[in-house]
């Protein structure tokens, strides 16, 4: 299921069939015929005849209702927040942090510590970065503080592990360099709003 | 401080309808901060004349707009900080210093602590109506301190004026930027003193100014402290963290005795190494300022693993068999006591030579002027107008009291008088009216009697000393050339009447002329002209009413000392002249005070910090570790006779002194225990360390700790003697003398400390001398190298005494200026 169709599973949109249940007897004797009518009425094979029904459709007619868990995975809200990445940027495909520390200092759990030193080109360089996903809670304050969306919340969810703790690099979490034509903007929580330029005012530039 | 809070020179004014107390011909922003009003202000520095460079301090004073900085109080003054015509003034000051000023707040390392963003968020700057070509303006490291970011700068001058007003270097000013001109059109369109703030601010940029690249200072980063946006940083904090990861802690700098309260701020040492370390020292720049010991000499701490009870048990033994403790004033109070109470219960002598020659010379002083410490503080001496220096290489021995005496001449107009043997060029930088005598070495009593003969009440000054001082002057005759206006009359016939007419011109005629002129002995034999010294003195003293003089360590290490003790309280008694002294190194007085101390080590000697048989030492290279001083809580006694709390910063694992007073002869639970048994008698209070306060109030006052009584004692009857000729040296003479950022072992254990053990010599004289040399005082003999420092003028070479294990203070003995040969090696 792709993420349109996802977003789109509107129930109300569809056709609803009202069953016709009948009346209910109020006679004794009515109440007994139909305990004799149910009981003998073949219904038991209609309803194995319909989980036959859908097992050959979905198994050789390709009309599967289910998601094959884990080869198969459904789609998640780009708000939805789990194990952090590391973007790049686009054009030059430098890592885009800046080293600013906010992250760092909104984390109420304390997870995340980073170096950064001032490196040959007068720049600031984060020389270490690490979060303690042992103890993230994944809030993500440190996505919405993030002044250039460099940190932001990925869509891999499976965190289970064999540590109590694991700690993850700067290097673990950054876009591979040679898969940064793959790498999705960022729609979640803290990003620009669709309307952000109409709320800035411009400045002038004498240039 | 005391004197200005009473109710004669108070002012009453009015800020925005609410009535204030201020003093009078106070600038109108300091009574206004002093009585927590607040005034936008970005350039104005507490300490230092205002520049005048931001313009956002306008204020309406009487009806009329003045600039805070730079308005004086009037009684009666009505004073409304904002109209809507100041707001318009303020938020375009702020947009145009928003103009072309880099986005980078995320990677500055002013992290929020930014006046500019402050104050662009105060003014609610949300727009931007002004433009201008940006220009490329380079980043420099200015030395191996200073790192200068032009592009952040804001020229707010807030550097230069305490590089000039405060420290006295004068190092960096505003040069050009070569930025482009306004578009005229701003002129009409823009408030006036925004357009002119702009106009300014275009054309500056701040550099070295000696024209080069480097600046040629003492290294304090003063400027770094000032700077109210990131432009100026220390080269090694530069990208390193962020202020608000750093936990403040506050303290007493421990390099020098004048005490200066500093900020250690600490962090973890990296993403895996999660002991503290101090990353950098800061200051309340606008009430003290810092030297480059002081601000750069903070990583001297003594790493140790745990507690070592071998050399635990070792140093009780030690200390048992101890005869002598030999220790130096790098200590604090509450140490200095316990090794008074080992004295007193096990009767092991205490030397310190630093604090015992300071300690007789205190005595010696108390006895003739009645009171057990000299009378001023150095914040009063900044308050005087003329300040006198005698015994101390201003330069070297002290960073406060240099800037105490370059204060005095940026900001009350002050004059100097300057004595020491030692040449200096930078002494004379200070100000305009300035004398330094560079006199021959011993002749320090002369120069005391000079400053008794100038100022001195001659009612006052026994017969003795008054016919001593008259014994000094000649006056001989001498024949002066003297223009002199002679009338001149002359018969002139008018052409037009033909009458005859007399007219009367004056005609200048040299004349030669007999005129007396007394000579003052006292100046000749200090090496001046007495004449010009004469007329030159008459200048200095025009409208000058308060009278200080520094003395400095010279004097304690003097074969004199005691006659020079007793001189100076004759001067504090016949003149207006105040004394305030520099204790020789960081808790000298403190030690002077406790500890009974002894001249001479004998026998079985345990060093604290210093040589001996077994070495306590918070160096890491002792028997047994000992805390630093930014690892120990306590007391200091500083200069300014105040005693200020210092706590630890970093944590301490191994054993402290206190521990080994517990084992020996009983002790309290903590060392801060101590704080309260300080003794009384010497002037000190029974305070409990956790009650001492360590900060400034508003309007400036210090609320540190608490001040020591000055206790009236019994006096003796004196008598001065008159100068000793045979304390003169003459020849090759070496001073025990330090390079401005070192003063012991701690400083030079810090890795932003770079100058090195040496012999520091003037550049001629580094030049003859060669590179390296042997130093014989005749019994021993030290090689060492040379090194040049061009500040220093004169042959005389100084001999850096910061290095304990050189025992500098053994080989030069009782005096500070040593008769030598030096060999080139």
């Amino acid at each position: 299921m792709g993420l349109e169709q996802f977003k789109n599973r509107n129930v109300g949109q569809q056709k609803y069939v009202k069953l016709e249940l009948g009346q209910t007897p109020e006679t004794p004797m009515g109440k007994f015929s139909q305990v004799l009518r149910r009981t003998f009425k073949p219904e038991l094979i209609i309803g194995l005849w319909v989980t036959m029904r859908e097992m050959i459709n979905a198994l050789f007619k390709g009309q599967m209702h289910t998601v094959k868990y884990p080869f198969e995975k459904l789609p998640i809200s780009p708000r939805y927040r789990a194990i952090h990445e590391m973007l790049r940027l686009l054009e030059s495909g430098h890592y885009r942090c800046i080293g600013c520390g906010l992250c760092e200092k909104i984390c109420i759990s304390n997870c995340i510590t980073m170096d950064t030193r001032y490196d040959e080109n007068q720049r600031k360089e984060v020389s270490e970065y690490t979060i303690n996903f042992g103890r993230c809670i994944f809030c993500g304050y440190c996505a919405e503080v993030c002044p250039e969306l460099a940190i932001v919340h990925g869509p891999r969810y499976e965190n289970a592990s064999e540590q109590r703790a694991s700690f993850s690099l700067f290097e673990d979490m950054l876009t591979p360099i040679d898969k940064l034509n793959l790498q999705q903007e960022y729609d979640g929580f803290g990003a620009v709003s669709p309307n952000a330029d109409e709320n800035i005012k411009k400045t002038p530039l004498a240039y | 401080m005391s004197e200005v809070k009473t109710v004669e020179n108070m002012v009453t004014i009015t800020i925005d309808g609410k009535t204030y107390h201020a003093k009078e011909g106070e600038y109108i922003l300091n009574a206004a901060r002093a009585n927590d009003v607040f005034i936008p202000a970005i350039c104005y520095l507490t300490r230092c004349s205002p520049t005048l460079a931001c313009r956002l301090c306008l204020v309406e004073a009487d009806g009329k707009q003045v600039y805070a900085c730079n308005a004086k109080v009037k009684e009666g003054m009505e004073i409304t900080v904002d109209t809507p015509n100041i707001l318009a003034e303020r938020r375009a000051i702020m947009e145009v210093y928003d103009v072309n000023h880099p986005l980078q707040c995320g990677v500055c390392d002013k992290s929020g602590e930014c006046e500019l963003q402050n104050y662009t968020l105060e003014l609610a700057v949300d727009s931007q109506t002004y433009a201008i070509p940006d220009t490329k303006r380079e980043v420099k490291n200015w030395s191996s301190v200073l790192h200068y970011d032009a592009g952040l700068c804001i020229v707010c001058e807030r550097c230069t004026t305490v590089c000039k007003d405060m420290i006295g270097d004068a190092a960096i000013s505003t040069t050009k930027r070569g930025g482009e001109s306004l578009d005229k059109a701003y002129k009409e369109t823009m408030p006036k003193d925004a357009y002119a703030m702009w106009n300014k601010l275009q054309k500056s940029i701040i550099a070295p100014s000696n024209g080069t690249d480097f600046t040629d200072c003492s290294d304090c980063g003063e400027c770094t402290a000032v700077c109210p946006v990131g432009a100026l940083t220390g080269r090694d904090f530069v990208y390193t963290s962020n202020a608000w990861e750093l936990e403040r802690v506050p303290a007493t700098c421990a390099h020098c005795s004048s005490g200066c309260q500093i900020y250690y701020e600490k962090k973890h040492t990296s993403v895996s190494d999660r002991s503290e370390k101090i990353y950098r020292v800061t200051n309340e720049w606008n009430y003290v300022s810092l030297c480059g010991a002081g601000r750069y000499g903070y990583d001297f701490e003594n790493r140790v693993e745990g507690k070592d009870e071998a050399a635990f048990n070792a140093a009780v033994e030690a200390l048992k068999k101890a005869e002598t403790i030999r220790f130096n004033s790098v200590i604090t109070n509450e140490e200095a006591l316990m090794l008074q109470t080992l004295k007193e219960k096990l009767g092991v002598k205490l030397v310190n030579p630093d604090a015992r020659a300071f300690q007789k010379f205190l005595a010696s002083y108390s006895k003739a002027a009645g009171q057990s410490l000299y009378s001023y503080d150095f914040k009063q001496v900044m308050a005087t107008d003329f300040v006198i220096s005698v015994g101390a290489a201003l330069r070297n021995d002290n960073p406060n009291a240099r800037y105490a005496f370059n204060n005095v001449q940026k900001m009350n107009k002050g004059a100097g008088l300057y004595f020491h043997p030692v040449g200096d060029n930078l002494v004379p930088t200070f100000g305009k009216n300035i004398e330094v005598f560079t006199h021959k070495v011993g002749l320090e009593e002369a120069a005391l009697y000079l400053v008794l003969d100038l100022f001195a009440d001659k009612e006052k000054l026994p017969e003795d000393v008054k016919s001593y001082l008259e014994s000094f002057k000649t006056t001989t005759t001498k024949t002066v050339k003297e223009k002199v206006m002679k009338d001149v009359t002359e018969t002139v016939i008018d052409e037009e009447t033909g009458e005859e007419k007399e007219v009367t011109k004056k005609v200048p005629e040299m004349v030669e002329k007999e005129v007396t002129v007394e000579k003052n002995g006292l100046v000749e034999l200090l090496g001046k002209e007495s004449d010009a010294f004469d007329a030159e003195f008459e200048k200095m003293m025009k409208k000058k009413e308060r009278f200080s003089m520094i003395v400095g360590e010279d004097l304690y290490f003097h074969n004199r000392a005691e006659n020079i003790a007793k001189l100076i309280a004759l001067i504090e008694q016949t003149t207006p002249v105040r004394v305030a002294m520099i204790p020789p190194k960081t808790n000298s007085l403190g030690v002077a005070l406790i500890c009974d101390l002894d001249d001479e080590v004998t026998g079985y000697t345990v060093g604290y910090n210093e040589n001996g048989d077994f070495r306590l030492s918070a160096l890491g290279d002792g028997d047994l570790d000992m805390p630093a001083m930014n690892q120990q809580e306590g007391t200091l006694t500083n200069m300014h006779k105040r005693v200020t709390p210092t706590n630890a910063a970093l944590e301490y694992k191994g054993y402290e002194l206190n521990d080994l007073m517990k084992v020996l002869v009983g002790a309290p639970e903590l060392t801060v225990d101590w704080t309260r048994s300080l003794p009384v008698e010497k002037g000190f209070q029974s305070a409990v360390f956790d009650d001492l306060p360590n900060g400034y109030f508003n309007d400036g006052t210090e609320n540190r700790g608490y001040a020591l009584n000055n206790i009236a004692c019994d006096t003796e009857a004196f008598s001065v003697e008159p100068i000793d000729e045979k304390s003169l040296l003459e020849g090759e003479i070496v001073y025990r003398c330090n390079p401005q950022r070192q003063f012991n072992d701690f400083s030079n254990k810090a890795h932003e400390i770079f100058e090195a053990f040496g012999l520091y010599a003037s550049p001629a004289k580094a030049e003859a001398l060669g590179e390296r040399v042997e130093i014989d005082f005749g019994d021993r003999s030290i090689v060492v190298d040379v090194i040049e420092d061009d500040r220093m003028e004169g042959d005389i070479t100084s001999l850096a005494d910061f290095k304990s294990e050189e025992d500098v203070y053994g080989l030069f003995g009782k005096s500070r200026y040593r008769k030598v040969t030096i060999r080139k090696v």
